[in-house]
């Protein structure tokens, strides 16, 4: 067995030597360097291109999902070298995207056979970019509060209503929205609707944040006509598809308590803090960060051995977006009156005060911290009336 | 790092249900301490211990032992933590033993670990706080052997000892690594003056006064002037065993806390129907699974004898100390009045919390180690 990953790890090596271009081993350094492929993707690079390309050619955009839907099918054993491999050279994710790390995974649990069929080599491809639309205006924490709505008109569902924080939502082709199609049960009555971002009666307004930039977007839905075909799982039965995903979700934003570096990098080590108390504060803060990157390894095995708590994504979610707020306290504290600079190319266009801006939004996004909170207390400290 | 093998649960259910019948805080720590005790464990128990072969876990199977590592024995001190339990088992059979495995002292001393009639312990700190760099305890050549003079603190279980492993300095100036010599020291040694202190959790510690006390050559261990690596090894595995311990600690502390938000009613509610509360012991239950994950990372790399080993025994005793800390402040502020008498259980774990957070090093000490082999 042993001898069989050595082999596997060897072929890899070789393989990723071969096809990942220089260019994509460096530190991705802004949200543009990022690869998240759709319809009207433009790559930055011939590079990014064809290491896309190379990538998803073997299923390796999505390693662990099945060959047949654009997976590499590969056991988790081997999907761990893969990442181990890729991160010795420091390559870049070929393909970041909603739907490799939410909406693929809740079809694969609750899609039939045609969607699986039909949206997952799209995911796994980049063909595809998606987004979800949850949030609502009156509906934010108590998300199971929806009021977008979706009428049975036979052969098609006409959806009205205005979703909030939708990610990229102007620059997506797809939606996975919930919607209300039962005013009888507040949770029973959610289903979950799949549609093209261009069908008439779809419009986006981005929102701009504190950051200065605009990652979100208020969408509007106005007479849209959704073919029956494309609800997943049962009418009225959306907020288990739902509740799947945000599990997925919370896990993907936990991953950032890790940091842009991953685990192995302190934060102290970057910015080598000068100031005492300073450097103080952040070898706290580096015992907290290295403990949780062993958290984020344990986690990971648990979960995949099925010996996690189905809520322990809530705990994780929780403690890795609390850690990343207080990475980037830290980073403009050691950073000084630079790391204040808005749009200097010295600062990398503000990068520091902006990424701090941003991950405020770290604890608030995918259920707030005290939503977290609340479902640690029910579901696995059981505490009374919670 | 991997999950737990199925040999490693049987260990830990075995451990857990020993200790929390055997070692219980009525049975151990509250008898003890009530009867005023010499040596603040019971020397029962720790037979109990051999019978069942966890004094052996850190011992070779070429020695007798179960050839174990690390992991195992941070599967145990996580139990002892839980229940509070009094016991030889992480300076005996996971310090020392580690110290003196491979050398000629594991001969002399290996058999009475395994059959739970010997008691060892390991003298470090000369100061009220931890700093092996900082030995001062002069050893100076004499003869065929060395005499020594000077002081040593916090020695836990000291006045216990058969056999005290002793850091003292052969070479070298105060600070400096290199120059420390590790002596195994018979507790009988002439000019060995021992005075065994009681401490806040009702465990011992012996603060030993050297004069002009000789050792033979054959008592060092290891190379003469090198004891620093053996002696880092050492500490790497008493602070990777304390943090383990620390985190059983944390969670006996947070479970009676549970049980009493459970069971406790004000204003004709359930206490721990308050969010206030619910989400403070959410945010203790997230740092206490952070805390286990970093011991049992920490025992594993010790294992594994991964570079990346002795960071790791910093990071985690940093963290359990941190989150044991927490623990058992939120334990006794949520206990409210009852939380403050000696009658209840809960103020027992903030005594133990404060001695196992200091010994090899507190929170600060170890930041600092992170920080520095971390490169600033």
């Amino acid at each position: 067995m042993t001898t069989d990953l050595d082999a596997f790890r060897a072929e890899t090596r070789t393989w990723l030597e071969a096809n990942c271009p220089a260019e994509m081993r460096q530190p991705i350094r802004s949200e543009a360097d990022v690869c998240w492929g759709g319809r009207n993707w433009t790559f930055q690079s011939d590079a990014q291109r064809s290491w896309l390309e190379a990538m998803a050619g073997r299923g390796w955009t999505v390693p662990d999902w099945p060959k047949d839907y654009g997976g590499g099918g590969l056991p988790a054993e081997e999907a761990r070298v893969l990442k181990e491999e890729m991160q010795r050279i420091g390559a870049r994710p070929p393909l970041t995207s909603f739907g490799i790390s939410m909406l693929g995974p809740a079809l694969l649990a609750f899609g039939t056979e045609e969607q699986k069929g039909h949206y997952l080599p799209q995911i796994a491809r980049g063909e595809i970019r998606w987004c979800q639309g949850y949030s609502e205006p009156g509906a934010g924490s108590d998300l199971a509060g929806l009021q977008t709505k979706a009428e049975d008109k036979g052969d098609h569902w006409l959806v009205n209503g205005q979703k909030v924080w939708t990610s990229y939502a102007d620059k997506a082709d797809w939606i996975f929205c919930l919607v209300r199609t039962s005013t009888e049960s507040k949770q029973g009555g959610i289903s979950f609707l799949l549609f093209d971002m261009a069908t008439p009666g779809v419009s986006t307004k981005p929102i701009l944040l504190i950051s200065g930039n605009s990652p979100f977007c208020e969408t509007f839905l106005d007479d849209v006509k959704v073919p029956k075909d494309q609800i997943v799982g049962e009418v009225n039965k959306g907020w288990d598809v739902a509740k799947y995903l945000l599990g997925h979700e919370r896990e993907m934003i936990a991953g950032m308590g890790l940091g842009a570096g991953g685990s192995s990098v302190t934060l102290g080590s970057v910015v080598k803090p000068a100031d005492p108390l300073l450097r103080a504060e952040i070898a706290a803060f580096d015992v907290n960060a290295l403990a949780f990157a062993a958290m984020s390894e344990r986690f990971a095995a648990m979960w995949k051995a099925g010996e996690a708590h189905p809520a322990s994504p809530s705990m994780m979610k929780y403690a890795g977006t609390e850690l990343n707020k207080r990475r980037n306290e830290l980073a403009v504290a050691a950073g000084g009156s630079e790391a204040l600079e808005w749009d200097s190319e010295r600062s990398g266009g503000g990068s520091a005060a902006r990424n701090w801006l941003r991950s405020k939004g770290n604890s608030i996004e995918g259920g707030t911290s005290e939503i977290q909170l609340n479902i640690v207390a029910k579901h696995i400290l059981r505490l009374p009336g919670a | 790092m991997g999950l737990l093998t199925d040999d490693q649960k049987m260990l830990q259910e075995t451990a857990a249900s020993f200790l929390a019948e055997e070692g219980s805080v009525g049975k151990q720590l509250r008898h003890w301490r009530d009867i005023g005790c010499k040596d603040g464990f019971g020397h029962g128990l720790w037979k109990q211990f051999a019978e069942l072969g966890l004094t052996g876990i850190c011992i070779p199977e070429s020695d007798g032992g179960l050839g174990l590592g690390a992991t195992e024995a941070a599967l145990v001190l996580e139990e002892i933590g839980r229940n509070l339990t009094p016991s030889p088992f992480l300076a005996t059979a996971v310090v020392v033993a580690r110290a003196i495995a491979g050398t000629q002292h594991a001969d002399r001393w290996f058999p009475g670990i395994l059959t739970g009639e010997t008691i060892l312990a390991l003298a470090v700190d000369e100061g009220s706080r931890h700093g092996p760099a900082q030995t001062a305890l002069e050893a100076k050549r004499q003869g065929n052997g060395f005499v020594l003079n000077g002081c040593k603190q916090f020695v836990v279980q000291g006045a216990s000892a058969d056999m005290i492993v002793t850091a003292a300095r052969t070479a070298g100036s105060l600070g400096e690594p290199d120059g420390i010599t590790l002596f195994a020291m018979p507790r009988d040694a002439k000019g060995l003056e021992i005075e065994n202190v009681a401490l806040v959790d009702s465990s011992k510690a012996a603060r030993l006064t050297f004069e002009n006390v000789q050792l033979d050559a054959d008592a060092v261990i290891g190379e003469v002037d090198g004891g620093w690596a053996p002696l880092k090894r050492a500490l790497a595995a008493g602070n990777a065993g304390a943090a383990a311990e620390l985190v059983g600690v944390a969670s006996g502390a947070s479970a009676m806390t549970l049980d009493y938000l459970r069971q406790r009613k004000q204003f004709g509610k359930l206490i721990g129907e308050f969010q206030a509360l619910q989400h403070r012991a959410a945010h203790l239950y997230a740092e206490i699974e952070i805390a286990r994950a970093a011991a049992f990372k920490a025992a594993q790399l010790l294992d594994a004898g991964d570079e990346q080993a002795e960071l790791y025994a910093s990071v985690a005793k940093a963290k359990s100390a941190d989150v044991a800390n927490f623990a058992v402040r939120e334990g006794v502020q949520m206990h409210g009045g009852i939380g403050m008498t000696d009658e209840h259980d809960i103020g027992l774990y903030m005594k133990r919390e404060a001695v196992l957070g200091e010994l090899w090093g507190d929170v600060y000490y170890h930041r600092e180690q992170v920080a520095r082999l971390s490169g600033y």
